[in-house]
């Protein structure tokens, strides 16, 4: 309808990370991908947005190619409704786009979208929910929160070989939240927060607290529409260790308004989605723009599943993908909830479909700007009974011909180790790539180091290309034992076709036994420094660390056997001596010259000295 | 002499009437409960331990099966065997060998899992007293009027139930735990199964009515477990829960075995180790036990034939919008890394701190040594 398609249009702008496939043109910089961003917008129906920078949102902007001649149409039909039905002021959409990957895996990316007109901040409570889930919503009317931003995923991003993700999210757990201003005890309301929702997700969430919660300072800004960027309302924490399973899958499934009975979401079978490489859910709220005025706010919910399917283990080798090879089901319908039911099928490095091919074809096709890069990709539409076929199933079908083409490779790409040796100290080097032949991209570090690994910072080097880069801001907020984590934050400019080297120093402490976890042999995990790259923004994320801390050996027999020896030792022995031992005078030995005289004497017979 | 028999007829009505209701009521409120819950606790960690994670499963599964939803199961679940990076079947954790039953299924939801599955929060959840940010689904939150279930499982020894390899729990703090429910009545009637090695030294301490408890093996006596399977590499599950899944597979919720039958589940010749039980806190009798009444949750619905006039439909109230408030701002998004604001940034007005101890015992030391040293008679110079 009208207003959703506004809306849709107007909100491209906004999200929370894209990679960066820059195609080598000079008209990239942020003023023209703005601009760019504009004409892939303007369409008949969609006014300008009111673009500040060139993020683009990569499904938003599709469909302005022959799509649009289709909603034209319909969007004739509608406004002939009758204007005493009131417009619904929710909106549900889902989606699937499927990337093949060159090495061979499949990347499946689910996002199912809510919006809603209304405002939880109001006096008068929201009780009649639709589609938008009533937990969600109690959740953020309750603690007054303004974003929120959860992930859950299994596995590691494997850049070089995969490119960049559609949504990048760090292993374990994740969450960020900003707060409305209204809110006067921001801790207190975050410890709350985290324990509503690890009921809701059945995830541990309760062990964030403050040894792991972060206040950054300048990156991690509001995803949605809002002026107040007082950082006093931010809190970021992770949880690497978090382990992702089908009971984290089920009430991530169940927020859905339809389910896992229809449309896209049946798709989503436990068995097959984390028997595969990397596996990530995420959860989106925030604010944002009804329109392109941007006048009224509404909320949009972004429940979002990321998962790479592996060549070996999913397909047995062979190079030919189908919906019932990946999740084990074919679609048979749209969620009648969903205004908008799409599949999305990535066939830009496909032109002429020598790569691989898709069955079973279709016409539409539609163009969007992901991640800087122009994309093309087929359409299919559930909600047009004719996709489904005389078979009233949908079971698409990938099947490469050739194994040939580089893949483009990644302009930015972060990898990170412990060197050293010993358990007394270490050191932590991050390894940023800049692989643009010519551009030099600002790029904002945070990092944030649990207290038990006490980082020297006069040891921090920021080195590129051999020679050293002082970066431009630098936040950094020390630990406190057992209280808060090291938090850094730094802005460096990489410059072009370059490795930037940043290394620091740290020694381990040796916690007090009641603060290891029941299995210390296993190490500690240290979460992972997170890079923001400015003009398209991106965020890149590096692995976790696993750091093994001075563990004391907490096998009980080893411990009783050797106290008790020690006691009996000291304690019988002590005793024994004192009852047997027997006293006796002895005279001090002579010195050696009355020795000498004494023996003289005993041979001429004189009684000695 | 008409309305004599009339009347006489009459009385002879009410009382055989009044007698069918009366067995109605008896039957209506035998068990005195009226909801159900339960406590699926698996205290083991670490791959070996497979078989305790499907123990659990599995008689969550049948739980639910037979009624209890998930609402009112507590699951703690101090590992994960489904998404382990050494389990060849992701998301899947099986009971019978050659992978036949799947006990983890698709619609699971687990309370407690890793690290929080402690001996502290066991006994926090029996108890209630937990911090009040604790969300519901973790909770336990029964009345006088629930029968529960509680199941652990794990490595056991004389006394006490080893929870995740670092700390154990003994049957005296369970005893005291069950006292304390009790006491605060949040139990009707409860029946506590337990799997483990020597399981029948748990129960011996209890001293709370309406207790009834069953173990897989007597003091003295290892649990042993069933069977391995070879691709997965681990022990599947331990025999007393195996034949104890087998047993609950054939109730459905309608059905009236009683507790004896259970009692007589894994003989010794199946089990190796001799089961044993415990009834003599519990009221009843265990033959008018049924096993639906803990297993199950079954409800007692009462049909009647009045009928309700449900008021009017709620009518949507339109808002609309006063004129003044059309003029509202403009909003943007905000810039996701602005460089230039960043690096111009003021530095965080930092909140003003009382100076720390240290610091306190140099200005201390600083001072005492100039008084020491000049002498108190020289304080009228400074002040």
């Amino acid at each position: 309808m009208a207003a959703h398609r506004c809306s849709r249009s107007a909100v491209l702008l906004f999200l929370c990370a894209l990679s960066l496939f820059i195609v080598a043109d000079s008209q990239e910089t942020a003023s023209n991908g703005g601009q760019r961003d504009n004409n892939a917008v303007d369409s008949p129906q969609a006014a300008t947005e009111t673009a500040e920078r060139a993020v683009e949102e990569r499904r938003w902007e599709a469909s302005e190619a022959e799509a649009a001649a289709d909603r034209q149409d319909t969007s004739a039909a509608e406004n002939e409704l009758p204007a005493s039905v009131p417009r619904p002021k929710d909106d549900f959409q889902e989606e699937l786009v499927i990337r093949p990957l060159h090495s061979g895996d499949i990347y499946a990316s689910f996002q199912f979208r809510t919006v809603w007109e209304t405002d939880f901040m109001k006096g008068n409570k929201v009780s009649h929910y639709r589609l938008f889930p009533k937990s969600l919503g109690q959740v953020i009317s309750k603690f007054s929160v303004r974003e929120l931003h959860i992930s859950f995923t299994q596995g590691y991003w494997r850049t070089m070989r995969w490119g960049q993700p559609y949504q990048p999210s760090p292993p374990g757990a994740e969450l960020w939240v900003w707060f409305q201003d209204s809110v006067t005890d921001v801790d207190g309301t975050w410890k709350e927060l985290t324990n509503v929702l690890s009921g809701i997700f059945c995830a541990s969430l309760n062990f964030i607290d403050s040894t792991n919660t972060v206040q950054p300072s300048a990156s991690f800004k509001p995803l949605g529409i809002g002026n107040v960027t007082d950082h006093r309302f931010l809190r970021y924490a992770t949880l690497p260790r978090e382990i992702v399973c089908t009971e984290n899958l089920t009430p991530w499934k169940k927020l859905l308004p339809c389910g896992s009975k229809a449309g896209l979401a049946v798709l989503l079978k436990s068995e097959k989605l984390f028997h595969s490489t990397f596996h990530s859910q995420a959860v989106h709220i925030r604010p944002v723009c009804q329109d392109w005025e941007c006048k009224t706010t509404s909320w949009e919910l972004r429940q979002t599943l990321n998962v790479v399917f592996d060549l070996h283990t999913s397909a047995q080798g062979k190079r030919e993908w189908s919906l019932f090879k990946m999740f084990s089901r074919t679609l048979t319908e749209a969620c009648p909830l969903a205004s908008s039911s799409k599949i999305y099928i990535d066939v830009t490095d496909n032109p002429q479909g020598d790569q691989f091919e898709v069955s079973p074809a279709t016409p539409l096709l539609s163009q969007a700007v992901v991640l800087g890069d122009r994309r093309t990709f087929s359409v299919y539409d559930l909600t047009q009974q004719i996709t489904f076929g005389t078979v009233r199933s949908l079971n698409l079908l990938i099947r490469w011909k050739s194994s040939e083409g580089d893949m483009l490779r990644p302009l930015l790409h972060a990898e990170r180790y412990v060197a050293g040796y010993g358990l007394q100290t270490g050191e932590i080097h991050t390894l940023m790539y800049n692989n643009h032949p010519y551009r030099s991209f600002p790029v904002l570090l945070l990092d944030s180091v649990p207290w038990y690994l006490r980082l020297y910072i006069h040891t921090l080097t920021v080195t590129s290309k051999g020679k050293d880069n002082k970066p431009s801001y630098i936040h950094y907020q020390p630990s406190k034992d057992r209280v808060r984590p090291h938090l850094l934050e730094m802005l460096i400019q990489l410059p072009p076709n370059s490795v930037t080297e940043v290394t620091v120093q740290f020694e381990r402490a040796l916690l007090k036994w009641t603060e290891y976890t029941p299995d210390p042999n296993h190490g500690f995990y240290v979460g992972f420094p997170c890079k923001e790259e400015s003009s398209y923004f991106v965020r890149v994320y590096t692995e976790p660390l696993l750091v093994n801390l001075p563990t004391p050996d907490f096998s009980m027999p080893y411990n009783v056997i050797c106290l008790t020896c020690t006691v009996v030792a000291v304690g019988y022995g002590s005793l024994y001596n004192l009852l047997t031992r027997s006293f006796q005078i002895e005279e001090p030995s002579p010195g050696l010259a009355k020795r000498i005289a004494n023996i003289i004497r005993k041979m001429r017979g004189v009684p000695p000295l | 002499m008409k309305t004599l028999t009339l009347l006489s007829l009459f009385c002879t009505f009410l009382l055989t009437s009044g007698i069918n209701i009366e067995d109605n009521a008896a039957q209506f409120f035998s068990s005195g409960h009226t909801n159900n819950w339960a406590v699926l606790v698996c205290t083991s960690r670490f791959w070996f331990n497979y078989r305790h994670v499907a123990n659990t499963l599995s008689v969550y599964r049948s739980v639910k099966r037979l009624g209890i939803p998930d609402s009112h199961i507590v699951l703690m679940l101090a590992d994960d065997m489904a998404c382990n990076h050494r389990n060849p079947k992701p998301a899947t954790v099986f009971s019978h060998k050659n992978m036949e039953l799947n006990v983890y299924g698709d619609d699971v939801e687990v309370d407690y899992r890793g690290y929080e599955v402690t001996v502290e929060n066991f006994l926090r959840v029996l108890t209630g007293r937990l911090p009040p940010s604790t969300p519901r689904s973790k909770r336990l939150l029964s009345d006088d009027r629930s029968n529960i279930l509680i199941y652990l499982t794990g490595h056991g020894g004389n006394g006490f139930l080893k929870f995740q390899d670092s700390e154990e729990i003994s049957n005296v703090e369970l005893a005291d735990a069950f006292e304390q429910m009790w006491q605060k009545r949040r139990y009707n009637e409860l029946l506590f199964i337990i799997d483990t090695c020597q399981g029948a030294s748990m129960y011996e301490r209890f001293y709370s009515p309406n207790l009834m408890a069953l173990a897989s093996s007597q003091v003295g006596e290892d649990s042993l477990s069933h069977q391995p399977d070879l691709a997965i590499g681990v022990h599947l599950m331990d025999r007393y829960t195996f034949y104890l899944l087998e047993f609950l597979e054939d109730i459905h919720p309608a059905s009236k075995t009683n507790m004896n039958d259970l009692f007589k589940v894994c003989p010794k010749s199946q089990c190796v180790s001799t089961p044993g039980h415990r009834t003599d806190l519990f009221l009843r009798d265990p033959s008018s036990v049924l096993i639906t009444d803990f297993f199950g949750s079954v409800r007692k619905v009462e049909i009647t034939m009045e009928t309700i006039n449900l008021t009017d439909p709620i009518k949507q109230v339109e808002q609309n919008p006063v004129n003044g408030e059309l003029q509202k701002e403009k909003s943007s998004y905000v810039d996701q890394l602005p460089v230039s604001e960043i690096i111009h940034q003021k530095p965080k007005q930092k909140d003003w701190h009382p100076p720390d101890g240290f610091i306190l015992g140099l200005w201390t030391l600083i001072l005492l040594v100039f008084f020491k040293t000049y002498g108190m008679k020289h304080l009228k110079h400074i002040f």
